[in-house]
């Protein structure tokens, strides 16, 4: 059980935030910063803990959202069940893509361009395709009822998707305990001779895709239920994609909390960017990316890694930290 | 829809467009050849590089072909120092962290030009950009024309490089055993700094030879570097002929597939080809394998 306490701490601590704030200009901030943590430990648990980097995370985000939103407008499918269906589809995408590149055995680079090719392929269909309602986006009919998984509230929708980002730390931490885990890191740190160890490289890499799949999905299903539209730019563009890989690697790659604290900080500089310049475009994307470099420059394991280097170097100072470090 | 008299043109031009895909390919897989890492940081510079050549001649009024000559040897400079201040430092021999790096630096350029510029769309006004050639049978505009024989002087001129200089025998060196190469004295780090700017300087001729008659905006070099990235894939990574041979190719089958399919589907054309030759041969046509 003690392995669990960090993320019940955290949960809770998180959870009392809408209790004693209710600006919404806050609350809308760790919205997004959460659902870009979601959508980071989708890609943490196969970029981090297998080492296949994807460059294509949209794909996985873009058709959970299309996916909720598709399925309500035009099938007046019920919000939870479509939410439900997002991820489903998240996790079958997973299986396909995964199933085709790691059966071809491409790895590394080649992994990183199929994967970008494969978001890149959605995002042109998605545009040109009646049903996503092409260039036009699809439009979500406000109806602020629980069970269309809508709230007047901000703190409810803050809620939701504390619930969503803990039970991927649970995901995660199960993972990381489990026999699964074990093949997973064994394969990231040498496929060659995990697989002369009876490790079935191939299966394991596509389990992480498809539980990576669906939990990148599950954000982008809380996307369009949190903003009710979506179109292909937003849904299978590059910034979901880079978002995704950014949070766990500036967080700490591999870690269980790495892309939560990740996707705090970057949030955080985009604003603070935004704040300096006004509303210029590109300047947050432009701060994402020297962050991107300097924390590879710096601390390649990510501020999780730089914390516990630094409790390394001073002893017990940092005592505290001891248990996330260890995550 | 099918007579000859469409189709051998639609060739023709695809070949023309062919090129200068195969020009932005050749950067790309130089620096895979020898650095074994994908530059997801290509298409930015090329975006970069238009933009160079856009304010060249009309703050300038430096003709683009003249520019080229300029342009070239100042991304060289620029992908050299990339190369050997920013991205091998900073990613620590690790090629997972070289990729990250690639990209951090993409996004970052591409972004600094959408804040600096606006997602505006620019154009250069040229008198012979609309000029074309009469061959009896066929027009063929005249800028590709001059765009299809400078890739081919580029590309004589790099094999000239690599084959029959100490810095060309030095790059086949480090692309064939980056150890050996080490021990046998070779700086491996200016080595690839080098190749890095060699594949940069592609990017900005390319971008020369573009702009007469493409667009810039701050996300235009992507459309290319897709196609690059595609190209060099199909014709193996690291292999320059096949650079060469795959642009022409591709150019091709995009110029069909839109004749067909229209321009949107036709891009979906490329990135299909591009995904069956990953999964079916992904050390591509001239490549070795894998």
């Amino acid at each position: 059980m003690k392995e669990f306490a960090p993320i019940a701490i955290v949960a809770a601590l998180l959870g009392a935030v809408p209790l004693l704030v209710h600006s919404n200009v806050v609350l809308n901030f760790l919205v997004v910063a959460l659902m870009i943590a979601l959508a980071g430990q989708g890609w943490n648990i196969l970029g981090g803990y297998g080492g296949q980097y994807s460059f294509g995370h949209a794909a996985f985000f873009g058709t959970g959202a299309y996916v909720t939103a598709v399925l309500q407008v035009r099938y007046g499918v019920n919000a939870w069940l479509a939410f439900a269906c997002g991820i489903a589809a998240g996790a079958a995408v997973g299986a396909v893509v995964g199933g085709l590149t790691f059966r071809s055995g491409l790895r590394g680079s080649y992994f990183a361009l199929v994967t970008l090719a494969f978001a890149e392929v959605l995002r042109i269909l998605a545009s040109v395709a009646p049903i996503t309602g092409a260039g036009v986006g699809t439009l979500i009919k406000l109806d602020l009822r629980a069970q269309a998984l809508q709230f007047q509230s901000r703190a409810v929708f803050y809620w939701v998707i504390l619930a969503l980002v803990t039970l991927a730390l649970l995901i995660t931490r199960l993972i990381e305990r489990s026999r699964f885990g074990a093949w997973l890191t064994a394969v990231r740190e040498n496929e060659d001779a995990a697989m002369a160890l009876g490790v079935d490289a191939t299966t394991v890499k596509l389990g992480a895709m498809v539980i990576s799949g669906a939990i990148t999905a599950a954000a982008g299903c809380f996307y369009v239920q949190y903003f009710l539209f979506i179109d292909s730019g937003i849904a299978y563009g590059t910034w979901i994609s880079i978002e995704a890989l950014l949070t766990p690697i500036i967080g700490g790659v591999g870690t269980v909390f790495g892309p939560l604290l990740g996707a705090l900080v970057v949030k955080a500089l985009g604003e603070a960017a935004q704040a300096v310049t006004g509303d210029a475009p590109g300047l947050d994307l432009v701060v994402y990316g020297c962050v991107l470099v300097v924390v590879i420059w710096f601390t390649p394991r990510g501020l999780i890694g730089g914390i516990s280097e630094l409790r390394g170097r001073f002893g017990r100072l940092a005592a505290p930290m001891r248990e996330i470090g260890h995550g | 829809m099918f007579s000859p008299t469409i189709l051998i043109p639609a060739i023709l031009n695809g070949l023309l467009t062919g090129a200068v895909y195969a020009l932005v390919a050749l950067g790309l897989t130089l620096i895979y050849g020898v650095l074994h890492i994908i530059n997801f940081a290509h298409g930015a510079l090329l975006t970069a590089a238009m933009f160079a050549a856009y304010f060249v001649y009309r703050e300038l009024g430096i003709d683009p072909y003249i520019a080229a000559l300029l342009l070239a040897p100042v991304f060289f400079v620029v992908g050299y120092a990339l190369q050997r201040f920013v991205i091998g430092p900073a990613s620590h021999g690790d090629d997972r962290n070289m990729l990250l790096v690639t990209l951090g630096i993409a996004v970052v350029i591409e972004n600094a030009l959408l804040f600096a510029f606006r997602a505006d769309t620019r154009t250069i006004d040229l008198p012979y950009a609309f000029q074309s050639i009469d061959f009896g049978f066929t027009f063929l505009a005249l800028p590709r024309l001059v765009g299809f024989a400078a890739v081919f002087a580029v590309a004589l001129a790099l094999w000239l490089i690599m084959g029959f200089t100490d810095i060309g025998r030095a790059i086949r060196a480090v692309a064939k055993e980056k150890l050996g190469a080490e021990l046998a004295g070779i700086d491996v780090a200016h080595i690839y700094a080098v190749t890095f700017g060699l594949g940069t300087a592609c990017v900005a001729i390319a971008a020369c030879l573009l702009i007469p008659t493409y667009y810039v905006n701050p996300s235009a070099g992507n459309a290319f570097v897709l196609v690059a990235f595609t190209i060099v894939v199909l014709g193996g990574m690291g292999s320059v002929p096949g650079a060469l041979v795959g642009g022409l190719a591709i150019g091709v089958v995009e110029s069909l597939s839109s004749l067909f399919l229209g321009d949107t589907l036709g891009q979906i054309g490329i990135f299909l080809i591009f995904i069956v030759v990953l999964l079916v041969r992904p050390s591509g046509l001239f490549g070795a394998r894998a």
